[in-house]
Parts: structure tokens; sequence; C-alpha cells
């Protein structure tokens, strides 16, 4: 049974924690901007062609939403021609069985995993244990979290959180129990590590006989299901089993084949910083004698469709998860993913994860309110949503809803003194004459503050007490 | 040119002298500053945090202020940004505010924006003999697209040296009531631009928003580093004669 990220505190509580963690800042600080700088290179390389592929993209997301019905039921019927086999699920509990029955069909109890999202998103992992099957993941990343208990703090590098010489540890305790141990005298170099993942997992790939997946795009007019990974080991699980089941959120879709020639060039770059990914996998159907002979492809809901109907929100269904926004996000940077609550972190995870889940939860009341609005995570996705807007969109909601009555008071006093300058004019009087008084350090919620900043002093006399001395030739 | 000014909120509160900075340069450099009297707020703090109506009213405030001035200089990137950027999205379109502010919003200007594009100057004038470091603020870099305007008025003072500031591009982690709501995460950004701001080897760290400034400044005074932050305003109006204003 894996680990869940139910019970981590709102996102304040949850991010005091981990900036107060000097290794995490240290090994996420690393990556990030690592990943950040190779990508700012590959964009720039495009010049104006970058913004031209990214209102593209933009624009076959928006299009493929607004008539979303439609794609999905071309891609259902071309799947089914092609001799795969379409499954609806309103919600992870139906996505769930309808996998686990798929698996139990075949009489197996062990499955390899491609690393996906959408199974993430559903824990399908907990409810597969739950009716005795083992996935056993097969993305490096998500390896050393499976192997570790612990939770994804990415949407690409999911052990972002970890250095080395913690994943040398992960190996050495836990491989022997999930397969083939790691091997004696196992260092820390990153290229030992790989080899030790890579001996496990191959013993792994060649025994198992059902694979799980996502897809990164599936082709409407073709029925086609694309996978860019940069391992191999995706590709392994979707050629060597018998039997493909493929868990697609909705919203993956895409009209034509001609549609990846903007994903393709944008996805890697916005992703790994690569101009092109090492593997891309993609397959139709079924073809006799070549790769799994039965394929099934779960469609997945799961709060996607009232995510649509957010005129604001809804863009957020344009994501194509490269994770380029959290490799930016200075907030991300400093708190890494787990401090999120959610298997999508950072700016991506703070609009997308409340309006999937609904706010009604604390952890997902905070979630919009998990950035300074700097606009860094708008300036780089790939398909130009508007994190900052949907942001403040989402606030608008919470501020709307019951509770948060200190500081909807403070919102209203804000607003009276604001509504006349002379209001403004006479509260500035009461501050300039009250100056001394303030303390330089503040209770309650103030604290947050004066906790590790300095006020700057309250000035005798406002602009606006000078400007009428100013004009009358007084200063 | 006749000039009104938007001092905001926060500057008429709690830093007069930028104002007074904006007033003396615009006058030496021979314009007209006129400060209409019903001005309040842009709305920001309302606005970001999620509270859209009072956020709306404070925009057809300052729309009835300004909307026959020729130019609005308002010497702080974030108001200039929600006035330009989020102001559109406040009234329903074809709505009256949504007219009014299509045509109001052209002629609002943050300062560097209104010396460079609107009076064509670089070379103000001043005399400002120490390091300075500039730090782009996330509004006046990505919303506003200052780009290299602040750069180009501030290699042309006299005097001043321009030194590098490392993560010039990153956010302070002010963001209005960010700073309170997550103020974790925010001391932590705003120790990491303090570090880098420390590291230019700069004395004075300036920028386009007390907002900003205040978040950074208030870090390098509990640092006690004696790093000190201006506004651009400040260094732009400072002269031989005059000196640094107060
Ligand atoms: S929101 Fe944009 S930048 Fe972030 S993961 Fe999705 S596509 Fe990438």
């Amino acid at each position: 049974m894996s680990a869940t990220f139910l019970g981590i505190p709102p996102f304040p509580e949850a991010a005091r924690a981990a900036v107060d963690d000097s290794r995490l800042r240290h090994n996420l600080r690393k990556a990030t901007h690592t990943i950040r700088d190779k990508r700012g290179a590959v964009v720039t390389e495009l010049e104006e062609d970058w913004e031209r592929l990214r209102s593209e993209g933009a624009a076959i997301k928006s299009h493929t939403l607004r008539h979303l019905d439609h794609y999905l039921e071309q891609l259902e019927s071309s799947v089914e021609r092609a001799g795969g086999h379409v499954h609806w699920a309103a919600d992870a509990a139906e996505a769930n069985a309808i996998v686990t029955r798929l698996v139990q069909a075949t009489g197996e109890t062990d499955v390899v995993k491609v690393k996906s999202m959408a199974t993430q998103e559903i824990e399908l992992n907990n409810a597969l244990a739950e009716a005795g099957i083992t996935a056993y993941e097969t993305d490096l990343a998500e390896l050393i979290v499976q192997l570790g208990d612990d939770l994804p703090s990415h949407i690409l590098v999911p052990a972002i959180h970890l250095g080395r010489s913690q994943i040398r540890e992960i190996f050495l305790d836990q491989m022997a129990e999930w397969g083939v141990a790691a091997p004696e005298g196992l260092t820390d170099d990153p290229r030992a590590l790989a080899e030790a993942a890579r001996v496990h997992l191959r013993e792994r790939f060649l025994r198992t006989r059902t694979a799980i997946s996502g897809a990164n795009f599936a082709v409407a007019d073709s029925g086609t299901l694309v996978v860019l990974e940069s391992e191999g080991n995706g590709r392994m699980c979707l050629t060597l089993p018998e039997t493909l089941i493929s868990v697609v959120g909705i919203e993956k879709i895409v009209p034509t084949w001609a549609d990846l020639e903007v994903f393709m060039q944008t996805l890697p770059r916005s992703s790994t910083g690569e101009r092109m990914n090492p593997y891309t996998s993609t397959w139709t159907g079924v073809t006799p004698g070549d790769g799994p002979q039965e394929f099934h492809l779960v469609l997945l809901d799961n709060g996607r469709t009232d995510v649509l109907a957010d005129t604001v929100g809804r863009q957020a269904l344009r994501c194509i998860r490269c994770s380029a926004c959290l490799n930016t996000c200075p907030v991300y940077e400093r708190t890494g993913g787990h401090a999120y609550g959610s298997v999508y972190p950072g700016p991506i995870g703070a609009i997308l994860t409340p309006q999937l889940r609904g706010m009604s939860s604390e952890v997902d009341e905070a979630l919009p309110y998990a950035s300074s609005l700097c606009g860094a995570c708008y300036e780089v996705c790939p398909v130009a949503i508007d994190i900052p807007e949907v942001l403040v969109h989402l606030r608008e909601e919470v501020a709307a809803g019951p509770g948060h009555l200190g500081e909807k008071a403070m919102m209203k006093g804000a607003e009276a003194v604001l509504g006349s300058s002379h209001a403004l004019n006479a509260a500035q009087h009461a501050a300039g004459a009250a100056r001394n008084l303030v303390p330089r350090h503040l209770p309650g919620m103030a604290g947050a503050w004066t906790d590790t900043r300095d006020l700057p002093d309250v000035p005798a006399e406002s602009f606006r007490q000078w400007w009428n001395k100013h004009e009358k030739g007084q200063s | 040119m006749r000039i009104a000014l938007f001092i905001t909120c926060v500057n008429d509160t709690l830093f007069p002298d930028t104002g007074r900075h904006v007033v003396r340069l615009l006058e030496r450099l021979g314009h007209e500053v006129v400060f209409p009297e019903g001005q309040t707020c842009c709305g920001q703090m309302h606005y970001n945090t999620g509270y859209r109506r009072p956020a709306a009213k404070l925009a057809v405030r300052f729309v009835r202020t300004f909307e026959d001035a020729d130019a609005v200089v308002v010497p702080s990137g974030s108001c200039a940004a929600m006035i330009r950027d989020n102001y559109p999205r406040l009234g329903g379109s074809g709505s009256r505010l949504s007219r009014k502010v299509a045509g109001l919003a052209p002629r609002v200007y943050d300062l560097t924006e209104l010396l460079v594009d609107v009076l064509g100057v670089t070379d103000v004038g001043a005399y400002y003999p120490h390091k300075v470091a500039y730090h782009p603020t996330c509004h006046g870099l990505r919303m506003l697209g200052l780009g290299d305007r602040p750069y180009r008025l501030l290699r042309a003072v006299r005097g001043l040296e321009l030194v590098e500031l490392a993560g010039a591009t990153e956010c302070c982690g002010f963001g209005g009531t960010f700073a309170v709501k997550n103020g974790d995460v925010s001391s932590a950004m705003g120790a990491d631009k303090a570090r880098h701001a420390v590291e230019s080897g700069a004395e004075v760290l300036c920028a386009v928003d007390n907002s900003c400034l205040m978040h950074i400044g208030g870090t390098l005074s509990r640092q006690r580093s004696g790093l000190r932050v201006a506004h651009i305003a400040e260094i732009l109006a400072s002269t031989e004669k005059e000196g640094a204003l107060r």
C-alpha cells in the first residue's frame, strides 16, 4: 500500500516545515534551477517561433475542450475500430473498479506501470493492493518514491526532493523486498544508482504480462495513444506485456495526428529542457503478433467536466503536465510538492487541484493563495495558461464562502478607509500622531510580518498633507 | 506637459518622500504636476485577495478621478499593472466601467515609462554618487514589460555605479497579503533576495515599487545589513545642487 496525501495540513502550515528543512531546500534549489536553465536555453533558440507554437498549442487545446463531446466520441470509435476497448469512468472509484476488474480478468496479480499522473490522481496502486494486485512502478523516480514509501513531489521528477545519498539508502534497504536486491557496495554515483534500478527492473519487465499506463496525448481521428519519456522503461511496459490498460484524462485529446507537431516541440523543451525527448511511443489499438494483444482505454472524468463549466478556470485543462511552472515557481522551489497536499503541486496544482476536488476543505481553500502572483508560471507555460488569473478567480470563490471572518473584517475596514479621500486623510492623521506607539513586533496575524522583517517607520506627515502645503508654497 | 499624479495609498501613507521626489523631478524637467483630490487606492489588495466587489468600486473611483488627465503617473509598478491589466477584467464586457477603462488605461504610466516613452528623456540630470543595484519587480518585469527603461535611466545618472544583481528576475516574496498568509515562504524568498542584494556589493537597492522595497528593506534592516533601499524616484530626483532629497 503506498502513502497518500490525506492528513497533510493546509499549505501555510505544511510549507513551514518544508522551508525549515535545509536539505530539502538544497535538493530542490539545485534540481529546479538546473532544469530551468536548460529549458531557458532551448526555448530561447526558437526565438519568435516559440510564441507562435505557444499560441497554437493553446488554440488546439481550447478548441478540443470546446468540442470535447465530439472528439471523445470520435476517439472511442477509432480506438474500437483499431481493436481496442473503451471504458468510461466518472470518478476515481469507478476508474479503479474498472482497472481492477480488467486486471483480474487476466488472472495476473502483478502489473508493471508506466509513470502516469492520472493513476496517481485516482490512487490506483492502493485500490489494486486492496484486491491483492501489486503494481510496480517502472519510472526511475517513481520507483524511488514507491520503494521509499514516500509521496511524489513533482509531476515529472517525483523524487526531486531526494538527494542521491538518500536514494542509495532507499535502494539498499528496500529493493530486495520488492524484487532483485541492490548490489552490495552500491555507491551514490548516479550511474551506479541507475544501473541498480535497471537490473532490478529488467527482471520485472520480462516476467510481467499486464501493464498499466497513462498517455500524454490521445489522437481522436486515428485512436492513437502517445507517451513521451526519457528512460525507455515506459516503452518496455508498452511493448512486452500481453495486456495494456491505459487510464487517460478526458482532456488529453488532440483532434489529429498533425496536431502533435506543436506539442512534440513544446513539451520536451518545457519539461526536460531537451529539443526532443529520447523515447516517444505510440500505439493504435492492437496489431496481431506485435505488442500487447489486448488493449483497454479507460477515459477518466473525475471532476474534469465540472472544471469545463467554469469559463475562467477551464483553461487549467489545457495543461500538458510539462512541469515548467513548477520548476520556475519561487514558492515551489522553497516548499517542494508535498506541501500542496496533492499529486499536482506547484502553480498548476494550486489551480487544478481545488477545481478537481472542489473547495470544501481547508487544504483546498488554501491552495489558491499559495502564490505571490509573480507571473513566472504564466510566462513559461507552453499552452499559455494564465495561472495568476485563475488563482485570483479561485480566491474570489474562497472569499465568497463562509469563514475567514478576521480577513473579511479587515477588508471591510480597508474598504471604508479607502472609500473616500477624507477618510483616508483622517486615518493618516491618526497614524501619524500614533507613530511612536507602533511596536517593532506585532501580535496576531501581522506577527507573520514582523517575525522576520522590520516594519517601516510611519511618517509624521502623509504625502497629501505635504502636497497641500506645497500647493500653498509652503515647501 | 500636465501630468496627474496617482500617489497610491501605500506611498501616500508610508512613503510620502517618493511622491515628493516625483513632483520635484517632473517640475525640474519643466512639467506641471497635478494631484487630483479624490484619489485613494487602486484596489489591488482587494482584487488579489479575492474581494472583487470593493476592488471594482475603487476602480470606478480611480476612473472618475483621472478620466480627464492627459497622462497619469503611478510611482508603483504593481498599481500601474493593476490598472492596466486587471481593471479591464473587473467590469463586464460593454459595461460603463470597461469602456472608461479602455479609454484611460493607455494613458496610465509607471514613472520610468512616462520619462522614457512619453517625455522622451533618459538623462534626467540626476547626480547620485553611489553603487546601486536594480531589482526589476515582477509587475514591472512581466506585466508592464518595463524592459531596459529603468536601467537606461540609471545609467545616465552621474556618479552612479550600476552593479549586477544575481537572481534579479525572481520574485522577492512580497505579493501583498501573501506576505502575511504565507509568511514563512515569503520570508524565505525575501531572505534570498536580500542575500543577493548584499552580495552585489551595492550600497543602495532600488526598484519602481515601494511595496517590494518595504519587504526587502524590512529583511535587510532586521539583518542589520547596512544596505538601504530607495525608490528609483529618489535617485532620479537627486542632483548635485540639492543632494539626495530627504
Ligand atoms: S500549467 Fe503549463 S507550465 Fe504548468 S505543467 Fe501545465 S502546461 Fe506545463
